[in-house]
């Protein structure tokens, strides 16, 4: 039985096994807020939790942060370490802050948004099925193979406050699905293998100003300098990679 | 009293059926096997060299050529070609002359060696999608860099680098000369290495004319007889390689006959019509090591220092002694090749029985420059029998800098391995001078042929490169680590420095 | 600083290991003998082994004090050496032909005791530093040895999960040569390449493992080439070719160089690797970034690690974490 809806956890020195535990108990307890304190290295957090919660983390949590999650909201004050939201089927994680590399790999739905940089290979092998599309909004820079081998979804860069190439070598490389969507203009060089450019169209930007909208009221940035048609959108070549690789025996 | 006649080597059939009289086999087959007479096909399998221009060529799949169709009575040793070489030679009294490379049944090492390949300690790369460099660069290094800081504070390479040669792939294309080649058969090959970014050699016949604006994927080759070669020659070539020996016949020289010395052959080789073209088991300025110092210096000088110089070595006992020396010259790469290694005509008795496989020579090479300390000074290259990416990347991961492939060129241009080279009657228009024959070859198709296969091998060996999580090729040269032995025997293991399977 | 917050930062990184092998290596910790090589070895028994590496010593020069390396049961740690440590000082007249006598005296004792004593292992051999380390979880390796006793002022610490030579002391990282100390996350693909590039140069491979070929290549390039730190680092995870062909001319010949002449050092497959020598350290990862590092840096203090959290085990309120690029040098040098 639960008086509060909104339960606090001090994570300090807790394992991730007993700290999930806390969280799908407080979950099971009619728990629609929860605030982790003091998180520091733990794995998995919210690994798999299919609820209707938000989980305020402060601190750094460790490895695939909501990993198989389906549906809760993560707010991390803090960064991440590496694959946030690994094979997440659905809800959101929201990070004040930056992650490690393989963020969102092979997210399959939901959202992320990372207010500051992500690590290499950032949303490698999204994918996307029927109503599923999985969503990457960064808000600053993304190192190399950002949208590696990815099949499906959208992943959002912004370069907001760069100075320097918020961007590195190898974007889209082995894309199949998808679409990847830079602030400002990118040169040819930066591309992967089986990426190419693609028309900005009008419902494509409506998509990319709801998220970027949604993004900067997240971090209380002003939206109003990216209302604008400023994006490079890159896409598969095609569907089929692999056609034209092999010769039959 | 006379031997009689052996029997068949290899016996035609037509399905009689399916044969639609077009005599398509009439035209192509140019050691006379069909006859039209009167509209009736008349064979005689007899002259039939097994080169499968009839069967490439007929429409109706209606040729079967079947080898050996007379059985001899068994015999372990006393295998039928025993007896038929007997026979030819108390006929005769003469050597036995051969085509393409060992016929014998030695084991094959490259086929009792099994790759490596990545599973969860670390990450297979895939080629397709992320960085996989085969860039090589073939030619001497320094032992170390030397630098200097300058006034700035910041620091000057004082190390000067020797000219390498870079390829865009380990896989280059081996010394076929234009003489024992086809002019289109190296014209075709010129344009597929420019094209793919590597190299080829020219072989001992010169450089035509035609091949000119190819010179720069081309290394130019100095053999005993010299021919061709003067300071026109020399500087045309990006490189430049001292041909010591060859893998199919070590220890002796070689002819052109003087059939093959056409007109246009005579002047790349500039020597007269007609006339045979010998080059003598040994280069006559070279009876030591030091002379052949001497001879990497005097080609230097010719050339100002600025091209890389080769030497080939055939893969003989002491082979890697002899690299050793040669490392030492101002030579900037090695070129081993294995007993294995093609021909367009070889002492039967050389062929088969004389020098080492490649596989192992390379092996001994590697190691022994690198117990002298001096192994990446000096660039390998392995020849001999490679026949497929997976060969080429057991070359590598032996030891070898790079590889030349001969006879798989030619047969991505239509050879069929019928080691009937020698006669000049190459019905693929490879092997021969004979304008009709040569026509055959389209250099076109030629060279996109072979840069097909260049390209699918070195997908391959990137593919098997990424599997084995090395993402630039220097880290698989040499790396045994990445190799091991299936069935072979302990001295085997040893000289490869390799480990059995499961080891 | 003294050992306590490494053992917790390492701690809190246990899921990365298997309990199989913890170490850690600090430099300044000798300072009653700053001129002695500090020679630690693993004994199996000290009768004859040591007796070995007793008369092996003294020949190339003097044993000014030696004793049991200090340690402390543990109750989920099994003792299988005795950790001994020497204060050796090389006699470098007997070394002829050598522009660095004194070092080349302990590579070729270090080299030759690992090789050819059965029963001895030399696992850490520089002036004022020292390797602590066994096969255990990082708290108890640090508890057994008491590194929080230990005050140095360049500290590694590294937590192993094994797969080729699991429970064996020596094969705990840091791996340590002369000044040298190594520890690496990852697996090292080109490692039969990079052994045979280094047994060329005379060094010998005896530790069954990949690691061990860092610090050799680190000592090949950095003391005997002379070369910078940031350039071993660009020969041992080089640029790649296309970047090479775009760089500016004088930049470009000397990648070129660096490629050319120290590919077999160059170093393929994933890891993160931080390298320390008394002056300073140097991280760096793969050139496509396979393995995670992470940098903090205060100004005064420069931490280098596979996660984030780890560092602020340490630090906690540190402004500047950074996730340095692949295949570039973050380099911290000793500020005196």
């Amino acid at each position: 039985m639960v008086l509060d809806e909104k339960v606090v956890i001090d994570a300090r020195g807790i394992h991730y096994t007993p700290l999930n535990e806390l969280i799908r108990q407080a979950v099971e307890d009619g728990a629609t807020e929860i605030v982790l304190k003091n998180v520091l290295g733990q794995r998995f957090i919210a690994d798999a939790l299919k609820a209707d919660v938000c989980i305020e983390i402060y601190g750094v949590p460790g490895g695939d942060l909501g990993m198989f999650m389906s549906g809760p909201v993560c707010i991390v004050h803090g960064n991440c370490e590496h694959a946030p939201g690994n094979t997440m089927d659905d809800g959101k994680i929201i990070i004040h802050g930056s992650t490690g590399d393989a963020a969102a790999h092979s997210m399959r739905g939901g959202k992320i948004f990372v207010r500051d940089y992500i690590g290499y290979r950032g949303g490698i092998h999204m994918k996307e099925y029927d109503q599923k599309k999985p969503i990457l909004v960064i808000g600053k820079s993304a190192h190399s193979f950002l949208g590696e081998y990815m099949a499906g979804g959208l992943i959002i860069l912004l370069g907001i406050d760069q100075k320097g190439p918020y961007f590195e070598r190898g974007i889209g490389s082995g894309i199949h699905g998808g679409r990847i969507v830079i602030r400002g203009t990118v040169d040819d060089r930066y591309l992967g293998v089986g990426a190419r450019k693609m028309e900005l169209n009008e419902n494509m930007l409506c998509e990319i100003h709801s998220l970027v909208k949604e993004f900067c009221n997240y971090f209380n940035i002003d939206d109003k300098p990216l209302m604008d048609n400023d994006y490079t959108v890159i896409g598969p070549s095609s569907s089929r990679p692999f056609a034209g690789k092999y010769t039959w025996e | 009293m006379s031997l009689g006649s052996v029997p068949l080597k290899y016996r035609i059939d037509i399905d009689r059926d399916q044969c639609m009289r077009c005599m398509r086999c009439v035209e192509n087959c140019s050691y006379g096997v069909f006859r039209n007479e009167e509209g009736k096909l008349i064979l005689n399998s007899r002259k039939c060299t097994a080169c499968h221009r009839c069967i490439s060529m007929c429409p109706r799949d209606a040729i079967s050529l079947k080898e050996r169709p007379v059985d001899y009575r068994s015999h372990s040793l006393w295998t039928g070609e025993a007896r038929e070489d007997i026979i030819n030679q108390s006929r005769t009294g003469k050597i036995l002359l051969a085509g393409m490379g060992n016929a014998k049944e030695y084991p094959v090492i490259f086929d009792r060696l099994v790759l490596d390949a990545c599973q969860v300690t670390n990450p297979s790369i895939d080629p397709l999608r992320e960085p996989m460099e085969l860039r090589t660069h073939i030619g001497k290094k320094p032992p170390r860099l030397e630098f200097k800081k300058n006034e700035d504070g910041d620091v000057d390479l004082i190390t000067e680098l020797a000219p390498n040669l870079e390829l865009e792939t380990p896989i280059m294309i081996g010394h076929m000369s234009y003489g024992a080649i086809s002019l289109n058969a190296q014209r075709s090959i010129a344009k597929a290495v420019s094209k793919v970014g590597t190299f080829m050699g020219t072989g001992e016949g010169g450089l035509h004319e035609s091949i000119y604006p190819y010179q720069d994927n081309m290394i130019v080759q100095v053999a005993s007889g010299r021919f061709g070669v003067d300071i026109n020659y020399l500087d045309r070539g990006a490189a430049i390689e001292i041909k010591i020996g060859q893998g199919a016949k070590p220890g002796i020289g070689g002819h052109l006959p003087g059939e093959k010395v056409c007109s246009d052959v005579s002047c790349t080789r500039m020597i007269p019509l007609g006339s045979d073209a010998i080059s003598p088991a040994p280069h006559h300025d070279i009876y030591s090591i030091e002379d052949l110092a001497q001879l990497v210096r005097g080609l230097k000088e010719a050339t100002q220092w600025k091209k890389p110089v080769f030497v080939k070595v055939a893969a003989v006992h002491n082979v890697a002694a002899i690299a050793a020396g040669i490392a030492r010259s101002s030579a900037d790469a090695v070129v081993i090749d294995g007993f294995r290694g093609g021909t367009g005509a070889a002492p039967k008795v050389f062929r088969d029985n004389v020098g080492i496989p490649i596989e192992a020579a390379i092996a001994s090479v590697d190691r022994k420059l690198n117990e002298q300390g001096i192994r990446n000074e000096i660039s390998i290259i392995a020849s001999g029998g490679i026949r497929n990416s997976a060969d080429i990347a057991k070359s590598i991961a032996l030891g070898a800098d790079a590889v030349y492939i001969g006879t798989a060129a030619l047969i991505a241009m239509g050879c069929r391995v019928c080691g009937s080279c020698y006669r000049g009657l190459c019905p693929w228009g490879i092997a021969t001078q004979r304008e009709d024959l040569v026509k055959r070859l389209d250099i076109d198709s030629g060279s996109r042929q072979v840069a097909n296969l260049i390209h699918a091998w070195t997908y391959e060996l990137s593919e098997l490169m990424g599997a084995a999580g090395i993402n630039s090729i220097e880290s698989l040269r040499g790396n045994r680590e990445r190799l091991r032995g299936y069935m072979l025997d302990e001295g085997s293991l040893d000289v490869l420095q390799i480990k059995p399977i499961g080891a | 600083m003294d050992g306590s917050a490494i053992k917790d930062a390492l701690s809190l990184m246990d899921e990365r290991g298997s309990g199989e092998g913890a170490g850690y290596v600090a430099y300044g910790i000798y300072p009653d003998f700053p001129d002695c090589y500090a020679l630690h070895v693993f004994f199996d028994n000290i009768v004859e082994p040591k007796s070995k590496v007793d008369d092996l010593l003294s020949k190339w020069g003097v044993i000014v004090h030696q004793e049991e390396i200090p340690t402390y049961e543990q109750p989920r740690l099994k003792r299988q050496h005795i950790p001994w440590r020497y204060f050796f000082k090389p006699n470098k007249d007997l070394m002829v032909g050598s522009l660095t006598p004194e070092e080349d005296i302990i590579i070729k004792t270090v080299m030759g005791i690992n090789s050819g004593i059965n029963g001895a292992l030399v696992f850490s051999s520089g002036k004022n530093m020292g390797v602590f380390k066994a096969a255990g979880w990082p708290e108890d390796v640090a508890n057994f040895y008491r590194i929080d006793s230990y005050k140095g002022y360049i500290w590694l610490a590294h937590n192993r999960y094994p797969t080729n030579t699991p429970g064996w002391w020596g094969g705990a990282h840091p791996f340590n040569l002369l000044d040298w100390s190594v520890v690496h996350n990852g697996e090292i693909t080109s490692y039969g390449t990079n052994r045979q590039y280094v047994e060329s140069n005379g060094y010998k491979c005896t530790m069954s493992t990949d690691t061990e070929v860092v610090a050799y290549l680190f000592d090949l390039l950095g003391r005997k080439h002379e070369l910078p730190e940031n350039f071993i680092v660009k020969a041992l995870a080089p640029h790649f070719w296309d970047e090479i062909d775009s760089m500016q001319p004088r930049e470009r010949e000397l990648n070129r160089a660096i490629r050319l002449t120290y590919g077999p050092a160059m170093m393929n497959g994933p890891f993160g690797i931080v390298v320390a020598r008394s002056d300073g350290i140097v991280g760096f990862t793969d050139r496509i970034k396979l393995r995670p590092l992470v940098v903090g840096d205060d100004g005064d203090r420069l931490y280098i690690s596979s996660e984030e959290a780890a560092i602020r085990t340490v630090d906690p309120d540190i402004e500047n974490i950074y996730m340095p690029k692949a295949g570039e040098p973050v380099i911290g040098r000793v500020v005196i």
